[in-house]
């Protein structure tokens, strides 16, 4: 089948980009997205153009790297699909695609479709994780967790960070990534004592980042591959509040040293 | 060259511990005067980064990808090994050992083995502490399933995304670190070569994928965790970011490359369905846990699977193995998967591929359990393939998975270039012939979180370091060079592109040095592969410049070393004479097909050692002996 | 140059720096719980409002009976203490709704070229930002009409019943407070869920319940109080 493509292009963080059409001709409906992208590439190539930037790494939807606004949807029309796991089938011939990188302030573009999620890793850096040096810990069995709080936990684990609810969401807002990882730690009993500390530094950091705010749209648990839920955003607010308005201020808010 | 692996002496149990009291040790306040490079950021990099950092070392951690987070540990599903022995059916350190020597099929060294399983204890508590959320009972204890060669339950799991889960343990731990100070990251940067100054790695030349500069980076000591090269094959279940380069460059700097032939086809990944495919997804070998393996006992039988009656259908792993079934090894099940399509009996529009059924396991415990334990598999499963696995078999055939070789690493996990350490998939060291299921994960973090920071620490402990800079002239050299390859590349401006000529290798790879090997296929690749190199150089067309977000110049950089790699995988082939674990040879195999070891001659690691350009790469021997597990004609019958 | 090197995280420092209030409300979170909590003020006086207002079916007596009651609880110094707690919830959740609403236009400086795709947001949740400046005005006019009857051709003081009535027969009036009414609703509609939400009041077993509930509440007090202009203007009331 043949597709239109429109495509933003970009040629660094700092020039202007624009969109570009391409006509993607003999496409395969068992290929995915990125290998249509692939042909258009080889293409592109050895007509002496520069090819289009777009990250990618496992293709198999698990590591997150893949990211594309496709006709205004975050990892394109599937649901529960990353991009690299979308297939030609779920589109037809004569189709048009507009193809963007994630629109956000805190996601600049670094290239075409490529942008810099860098912050992502800056809010785990700031309390997403538990302090537990290699050697410290007890018996895996020692501290039994009910089945369902380790299902739930497994639920919020499963975010891959690509940035689809940061895409998606008309605020740009960041909660859904960063709720995630501060409801997988609050559902587990190791989570518990940095539990205040990790959501003031999480939120802070976030904001930092210039992310927008939260609006309870839900579009972000719509888009996301992994269906991580909103109410983990509720369990976010509600330890929010914990933190802030309920613990003791006089706890610490540091972390512990380098060891 | 000499290989001393510097294995302790006394009995197994107490190697290592004996190990650790004799290794130096140095002053929590002296420890934050020495400084670590850690290239890769897997379980291995990103757990061995965090644990030194910890200490108190300076880590600078290395990745190509965006984040840490996404290094293709992410990728496993099944699970991980430990011998916790919770479920009371006999396991112990002993037998994960004892297991794992076997599936390896005695080509690795017993000592490093038998350290594995006895870290691997560590391993599960460590990452429940860090709040990974494996699965549980409803008592609220850790589950196990089973997983192929072995008859215990000893695979610790997060849903089909284990891989995922211990991977961000090991990056929340290396996240935490860098909002310390004592990591600095350097995501999107690609090792393109190691600096050695006076005989000992001391730095790395790295590209910065967004601004196109090259960097020297200096320390006390380099640490490889740059994974595996499967890539080589072109079609694998690896990213496609997953390079050898990095060994590739170490091995050329002195660095000996063991068992490079050593590659593990997966025998549960999606098969090949069109030209322009990419990629070979991987469907968790659990999966076979429950399902059923079979294709159709007559040849060329079109029928759709589900009007083959009972009769008509060859399981054919629980009959040629009947005690471990569908459960049998990874080697011996791909291979057994080529050999019932070579017979005409393969099953899909290319006649390369099984099924894989769970009607009768959906039969006998119901669909809502069968979601429940593979639910997101089958919908991975559903996405590419567009059938529902629920009603229709998967058709499932083998792929490249993981690479057994790597550099060559003593017991302390260094190469044999003073000061370069290897961890994780990138060294050789535990899986021998053949991986066993959920051991990859096992070993990377035990590599990461258990070894390294000791055995780092007993180097840099005992060795002096004259202060070097960035204007040694070691260090501009290696940044010359790789300036040099950069420009060279980019100004062939040839004809082909640069994954014609990956896809190419890949076919000579799987073709020559695939599931099964011989003489004359290997000795035509040994043609084939130089002249495809020859012709890369000369026709091939990087776009772009050299400082910009340049993909493909990564790509052919990382292309242009597939094809050396390719080469001494070919070679290493061919000089083992002898079949064992995932290393076929057609001429060395018994009357019912099975892998002929020759203990005699080959029960040892090939570790080749780099001559010079265009010179025939030096093969040394490590011997490997046997004192706990007995050598043996493995089964699985 | 290190253009992609990840840097030391800044934001448990500014965390620690700020004092302690002024953290929590320093943060998208906080703002969003401020305008949560004085919406659940909000909501509960337009319920109790509404059940006021529709003491105009019971007749004129009854309806300036309640609204004398209202000015003369505890000495006629509690409905300026209510006046003063709605006044400081108003000013609150607007303060915090536009220091986000610039917050999250500044977070997306290029949108998308095509359209976005809307999946699980609703036409209410996106016209909050909307809806909110209609309702601020609407309630400037609601107070200039019913309560100090300088927008009221017919105004008599003490006579609310009358000047509904009054108020109500202009058609363009009464369309004007539908308009209002129907504004409200979505917004509560929304709002009712999106408050419950933010103050992380979410549990399985009642998440039903609460979308249900903010249904049942944007339904009853919208229809509530659009069935008085339309019973004035039917006649029904009079």
């Amino acid at each position: 089948m043949n597709i239109t493509l429109h495509v933003w292009r970009q040629k660094d963080a700092k020039s202007k980009g624009r969109f570009v059409k391409y006509e993607a001709n003999d496409i395969i409906p068992d290929m995915s997205f990125l290998e249509m992208l692939d042909v258009i590439n080889e293409r592109l190539t050895l007509e002496g153009e520069d090819p289009i930037a777009f990250d990618h790494d496992c293709r198999e939807g698990i590591c997150g790297t893949c990211g594309l606004v496709i006709n205004g949807r975050a990892h394109g029309p599937r649901a529960r699909t990353t991009a690299c796991q979308l297939h030609m089938r779920s589109f037809k011939g004569g189709d048009v695609i507009w193809i963007e990188p994630w629109r956000a302030k805190a996601f600049p573009v670094v290239k075409d479709l490529i942008v810099d999620r860098s912050a992502f890793d800056r809010i785990i850096a700031a309390g997403g994780f538990i302090s537990a040096p290699a050697g410290s810990a007890p018996d895996g069995n020692a501290i039994p967790i009910p089945k369902e709080n380790a299902d739930l936990a497994m639920d919020a684990a499963a975010c891959i960070g690509c940035g689809a609810c940061v895409a998606a969401c008309r605020n740009a807002s960041a909660m859904l990534f960063t709720a995630s990882k501060v409801a997988q730690f609050g559902l587990l009993p190791q989570g518990q004592p940095e539990r205040d500390v990790r959501v003031k530094r999480m939120v802070a950091q976030m904001d930092l980042e210039g992310f927008g705010n939260c609006t309870n749209h839900r579009d972000c648990q719509a888009v996301c591959p992994k269906s991580v839920s909103v109410d983990n955003i509720a369990r976010l607010n509600r330890d929010f509040i914990r933190s802030t308005l309920v613990a003791d201020r006089r706890a610490a808010v540091g972390v512990g040293s380098a060891g | 060259m000499e290989l001393n692996a510097k294995i302790p002496s006394g009995p197994i149990e107490g190697k290592w511990e004996k190990h650790i009291f004799e290794m130096k040790l140095i002053n929590p306040t002296n420890k934050r005067k020495y400084s670590i490079i850690v290239v890769g950021s897997g379980l291995a990099g990103a757990g061995g980064a965090a644990s030194m950092a910890e200490l108190g070392y300076n880590i600078k951690c290395f990745c190509y990808q965006d984040s840490p987070r996404r290094a293709h540990s992410v990728g496993a599903q099944g699970g991980i090994n430990a011998a916790k022995n919770y479920r009371n059916d006999g396991d112990s350190v002993f037998r994960l050992f004892y297991d794992t020597v076997k599936g390896g099929d005695y080509r690795s060294r017993e000592a490093n083995v038998y350290r594995l399983a006895e870290l691997s204890v560590n391993i599960i508590d460590q990452c429940v502490a860090q709040g990974v959320p494996f699965a549980r009972e409803y008592g609220g204890l850790l589950d196990n399933r089973s997983f192929g060669g072995a008859l215990v339950s000893r695979t610790f799991y997060a849903r089909g995304q284990t891989g995922q889960q211990l991977l961000l343990g090991a990056y929340q731990a290396l996240e935490r670190q860098i909002g310390l100070g004592k990591v600095k990251m350097y995501p999107r940067h690609d090792m393109l070569d190691l600096i050695v100054i006076d005989g000992r790695a001391r730095g790395i030349v790295a590209r910065d994928m967004v601004s196109g500069e090259l960097e020297i980076h200096l320390a006390d000591a380099v640490v490889l965790a740059t994974g595996g090269y499967g890539n080589v094959f072109f079609l694998s279940t690896y990213a496609k970011g997953a390079n050898g380069t990095a060994i590739w460059r170490a091995y050329k700097q002195g660095a000996a490359f063991a068992d490079p032939c050593f590659t593990q086809i997966h025998p549960t990944c999606i098969p090949v369905t069109h030209e322009h495919q990419s990629k070979l997804p991987l469907m968790s070998e659990s999966l076979r846990n429950d399902g059923r393996i079979w294709v159709p006992k007559k040849k060329g039988d079109k029928r759709p699977p589900n009007e083959i009656p009972e009769e008509e259908r060859d399981y054919y792993l629980e009959r040629m193995y009947p005690s471990f079934g569908n459960l049998a090894p990874r080697d011996i099940s791909s291979r057994a998967a080529k050999r019932v399509c070579d017979e005409g009996r393969g099953v899909g529009k290319t006649g390369l591929g099984v099924y894989l059924d769970f009607r009768d396991a959906i039969e006998r415990l119901g669909p809502d359990v069968i979601n429940d334990r593979y639910g997101n598999l089958f919908e991975i499963y559903e996405r590419i393939e567009d059938e529902d696995p629920y009603k229709v078999p998967m058709r499932i055939f083998p792929a490249t998975h993981y690479t057994m070789g790597g550099l060559w690493v003593d017991y302390n996990l260094m190469s044999t270039l003073p000061g370069c350490f290897v961890i994780g998939e990138a060294n050789f060291s535990d899986h021998g012939a053949n991986r066993l299921g959920a051991s990859a994960l096992m070993q990377g973090l035990a590599d990461g979180y258990f070894v390294i920071p000791y055995t780092i620490g007993d180097y840099l402990g005992s060795t002096k370091f004259e202060k070097v800079s960035e204007d040694h002239p070691e260090a501009q050299a290696a940044k010359a060079a790789v300036e040099d390859r950069i420009k060279r590349l980019l100004s062939i401006n040839g004809k082909r592109t640069i994954m014609s000529f990956h896809r190419e290798l890949g076919r000579i790879m799987w073709e020559h040095c695939g599931m099964s090997r011989n003489r004359p296929q290997l000795e035509e690749a040994l043609q084939k592969i130089p002249a495809l190199r020859e012709e890369f150089w000369e026709n091939v067309r990087v776009p772009g410049a050299k400082e910009e977000l340049n993909q493909s110049l990564e790509y052919a950089n990382r292309v242009a070393d597939f094809l050396e790699i390719g080469e001494l995988m070919n070679l290493d082939a061919l000089e083992r004479e002898e079949s064992c674990g995932a290393h076929f040879r057609e001429e060395y195999q018994t009357e019912d097909g099975e892998a002929l070891r020759d203990d005699e001659n080959y029960a040892h690691v090939a570790a080749w050692e780099y001559a010079g350009e265009g010179k025939k790469p030096i093969r040394n021997v490590e011997p490997l002996t046997f004192e706990y597990v007995p050598l043996a004609r493995r089964s699985y019958k | 140059m290190e253009s992609s090197v990840i840097s030391v995280p800044v934001g448990a420092a500014a965390a620690k720096r700020a004092g302690y209030l002024r953290a929590y409300y320093g943060s998208t979170v906080g703002k969003k719980q401020v305008m949560a909590v004085t919406g659940v003020i909000m909501v509960l006086f337009v319920i109790g409002h509404m059940i006021g207002n529709l003491q105009v079916y019971l007749g004129a007596e009854s309806l300036n009976h309640y609204a004398e009651l209202l000015r003369a609880l505890g000495h006629g110094g509690l409905i300026w203490v209510v006046r003063g707690l709605l006044l400081a919830a108003v000013v609150l959740h607007i303060w915090s709704a536009t220091a986000l609403t610039l917050g999250s236009w500044a977070a997306r400086p290029i949108g998308y070229r095509h359209r976005q795709r809307w999946i699980e947001s609703t036409y209410a949740s996106r016209t909050m930002r909307w809806g909110g400046p209609i309702l601020l005005l609407f309630i400037i006019y609601h107070l200039l009409h019913f309560t100090t009857g300088t927008l009221h051709g017919d105004f008599v003081t003490g006579d609310v019943y009358h000047n509904v009535v009054a108020g109500f027969s202009i058609w363009w009036v009464s369309a004007i407070y539908i308009f209002a009414q129907l504004v409200l609703g979505l917004h509560l509609y929304h709002g009712a869920w999106s408050m419950l939400q933010t103050l992380g009041l979410s549990h399985a077993s009642y998440d039903r319940l609460r979308a249900g509930l903010a249904i049942f509440v944007a339904f009853v007090v919208a229809a509530a109080n659009i069935s008085i202009p339309l019973a004035v203007l039917t006649g029904v009331v009079s």
